[in-house]
């Protein structure tokens, strides 16, 4: 599968309410392209924080869910937010993270994901729930399933390396990002 | 000298009420007395206490990190490329090892250039003394004129 199809996938899934945060380069890009939206909020820069602003947001706006997506590669960079996410216990917490096994913003050097299972680590530090999904069926099943359970949760999608082709940067800039959020909230 | 009730009230008065960080020894009185009307996160890294306490922000509850200078290293990028220029005003406070150039070596480098990786990313900042509840004051007015981090550094012996 592929990582924008994924994308697509949760944007038609999520609920009107839900909050997601997306991590920095063509995540971020993809997203804004397949489902923009004022409740996603694209970090830019800042690799490795999505998952740890996103959790802080889940613990002070606990009846919203709240879904960080990760690459394989920002996942990587900051892996101790994984044990931190699983000893808060945050119910409406849902950690996404689309590894391609590759840094592909940079042009596509391999990241070490090919050799190491990240959703065994979440399982190891005691997320709720970990699925793991290599096709799209069967990751809109999880997401649909995820998204009305209480969490910790944590979903990896393997996909495919290819991203889309000439996909523009995000129009808005950092205080629009933010200003639309947070009046969305 | 700063009491731990006077540390955690000037804070509270403030409306400060969500707090990250990862320990220091000059923080040991006030990290072992966290008033239970106060979230306290403990976090593995630095940045991730950075992370947590903007997402509070964002969610709109007035948050602070506590970490070592030695940590200021960890927090650039996320202070660059996330708070700076989306405007989420955390307070930092820092405690300050290696001030004036007396402590062990592994301070002594960041201890002289704390201020000036404050000063370079344009975060003001003031030195914590005695009268603590002016200097949150003044940091809290400082963050909703400018909506950016502003600093408050903590030197041993003064808690």
């Amino acid at each position: 599968m592929k990582r924008h199809e994924v994308l697509k996938i949760i944007s038609g899934n999520i609920g009107k309410n839900d909050l997601i945060f997306s991590t920095t380069g063509m995540i971020s890009r993809e997203l804004f392209a397949v489902g923009d939206r004022p409740q996603n909020f694209y970090l830019l820069g800042s690799m490795g924080l999505t998952a740890p602003v996103a959790l802080g947001l889940a613990m002070v706006k606990n009846k919203r869910k709240v879904i960080a997506i990760e690459g394989d590669g920002s996942m990587l960079l900051n892996l101790a937010v994984i044990p931190l996410a699983a000893v808060l216990k945050n119910k409406n917490f849902l950690l996404v993270v689309l590894d391609n096994e590759v840094y592909g913003s940079t042009g596509g050097q391999p990241t070490i994901s090919s050799a190491v299972s990240l959703e065994k680590i979440a399982q190891a530090t005691g997320f709720r729930n970990i699925k793991r999904a290599k096709t799209k069926k069967s990751f809109e099943e999880f997401l649909k399933q995820l998204l009305k359970t209480p969490g910790p949760s944590f979903l990896l999608a393997k996909v495919e390396k290819f991203q889309l082709e000439k996909i523009p940067r995000i129009s808005l800039g950092p205080e629009a990002i933010k200003n639309r959020f947070k009046k969305a909230l | 000298m700063l009491s731990v009730d006077s540390f955690w009230s000037a804070l509270r008065k403030q409306g400060i009420t969500f707090f990250s960080g990862v320990p220091c020894s000059i923080f040991k009185p006030v990290l072992n007395n966290i008033p239970s009307d106060v979230v306290y996160i403990n976090a593995p890294r630095e940045d991730i206490a950075l992370g947590m306490a903007s997402g509070a922000c964002l969610g709109g509850v007035k948050s602070a990190i506590l970490i070592q200078n030695s940590g200021l290293g960890n927090i650039i990028n996320g202070l660059t490329s996330f708070n700076l220029i989306y405007e989420v005003p955390v307070l930092l406070i820092i405690t300050w090892r290696g001030y004036d150039g007396k402590d062990s070596p592994e301070h002594l480098i960041m201890g002289e250039t704390t201020p000036d990786f404050l000063k370079i990313m344009g975060i003001s900042y003031k030195l914590i003394s005695d009268d603590f509840f002016q200097q949150v004051r003044w940091a809290r007015k400082e963050m909703a004129s400018k909506k950016i981090p502003v600093a408050l550094l903590l030197k041993e012996g003064i808690i």
